[in-house]
C-alpha cells in the first residue's frame, strides 16, 4: 500500500476523492494534464492496495477513498516513529553520560 | 517523487564523539547495553545476529516496561559496516509474537548514519522498506501514542481527517 501512494498523480487522486468526495475516472481527468487512461491505471492499483473503491452507478464507474485504511497505514508508521524516538532516548543516555 | 510512506527518518544530535557513538552502535555488546538485547557474537558484515530481549540497562523505568518481550529472539541481519559512519541491518519490525515465524515475512533496512559536527555527532536513522509488510503486521504496532506528526506525514492527515464510509 505504501508504494502506491509514492506517486505525485495518485496522491492528487487521492486529495481530489478526499476534498470532492466521490468521483468518476471522467471527473477526475477533467482539467488534468494526465489522460483517462492513465488516471484509470492509477485507480487500480489504488484499488489494488485498498485506498480506494469503486461502485458501478448507471454506467459509469464511482471512486471513493477509504479513508480508515489510509488512517491504519499512517497510525503504523506513527507507532514505529515513536518506538525509534524511545531508542533514541536510551542510545543518547547511553553515550552522554560521563563514564 | 519517492514514496512518503515507505520510509522514515530521524535525526538527532548526540553530546558526545563521533568515536563514542560509533562505538555505542558498531560494537554488539554495547549495542546491546542500550538497546536491551543480549547477542551472541560481534557485529560483521552479513552477519546473521541472534539475540535475546534483556531490559535496557540505562534506565530502570523504561527497562520495566520491556519487560514483558524479554526473553523472546531477536534477529538481525547486519548489512554494511563502515567506521565510523555507516552502520547498517535488516530486521522485522515489531515482530513480537513468540509463536510466529517470521522468516518468511518482509525485512526493513535500518542505517545509522553519524557525521561529526560542532556539539557532538549527528545521527540519523533511517529506515525503509515498509512498502512490503503485510497489513496484518501492522495491527502489532498499535499503541497509545500522543507523538506529534512530522512534516512528511501532515500531507496523508489532511486525507485521513474527513470521515468518509
Amino acid at each position: 500500500m505504501f508504494a502506491a501512494l509514492g506517486d505525485k498523480t495518485r496522491l492528487l487522486i487521492v486529495a481530489r476523492l478526499c476534498d470532492e468526495g466521490p468521483l468518476s475516472i471522467a471527473r477526475l481527468a477533467d482539467g488534468q494534464r494526465v489522460s483517462r487512461q492513465a488516471i484509470s491505471k492509477h485507480l487500480n492499483a489504488l484499488s489494488k492496495c485498498g485506498v480506494v473503491r469503486s461502485q458501478l452507478a448507471g454506467r459509469e464507474r464511482i471512486f471513493e477513498l477509504r479513508t480508515k485504511r489510509l488512517a491504519e497505514a499512517r497510525q503504523y508508521l506513527d507507532q514505529i516513529s515513536a518506538q525509534w524516538d524511545r531508542s533514541i532516548e536510551r542510545l543518547r543516555a547511553f553515550v552522554e553520560s560521563d563514564l | 517523487m519517492t514514496s512518503v510512506t515507505d520510509r522514515l527518518e530521524k535525526k538527532t544530535l548526540l553530546k558526545a564523539p563521533q568515536e563514542r557513538v560509533w562505538g555505542a552502535i558498531s560494537d554488539a555488546k554495547r549495542f546491546g547495553a542500550w538497546f536491551g538485547v543480549s547477542f551472541e557474537g560481534d557485529f560483521a558484515p552479513g552477519a546473521r545476529m541472534i539475540g535475546t530481549i534483556v531490559p535496557t540497562t540505562v534506565d530502570p523505568d523504561v527497562a520495566k516496561s520491556m519487560e514483558k518481550h524479554a526473553g523472546m529472539t531477536f534477529e538481525i541481519q547486519i548489512d554494511r559496516i563502515e567506521p565510523m559512519n555507516h552502520f547498517s541491518y535488516r530486521w522485522h519490525p515489531f515482530a513480537i509474537h513468540r509463536d510466529v515465524d517470521y522468516s518468511a515475512e518482509p525485512t526493513t533496512l535500518v542505517v545509522f548514519e553519524l557525521e561529526e559536527v560542532t556539539g557532538g555527532t549527528m545521527l540519523t536513522i533511517t529506515e525503509s522498506g515498509f512498502d512490503g509488510i503485510p497489513l496484518a503486521r501492522r495491527a502489532d504496532a498499535f499503541e497509545a501514542n500522543d507523538e506529534g506528526w512530522t512534516l512528511q506525514s501532515k500531507l496523508l492527515e489532511k486525507y485521513v481527517s474527513k470521515t468518509s464510509p
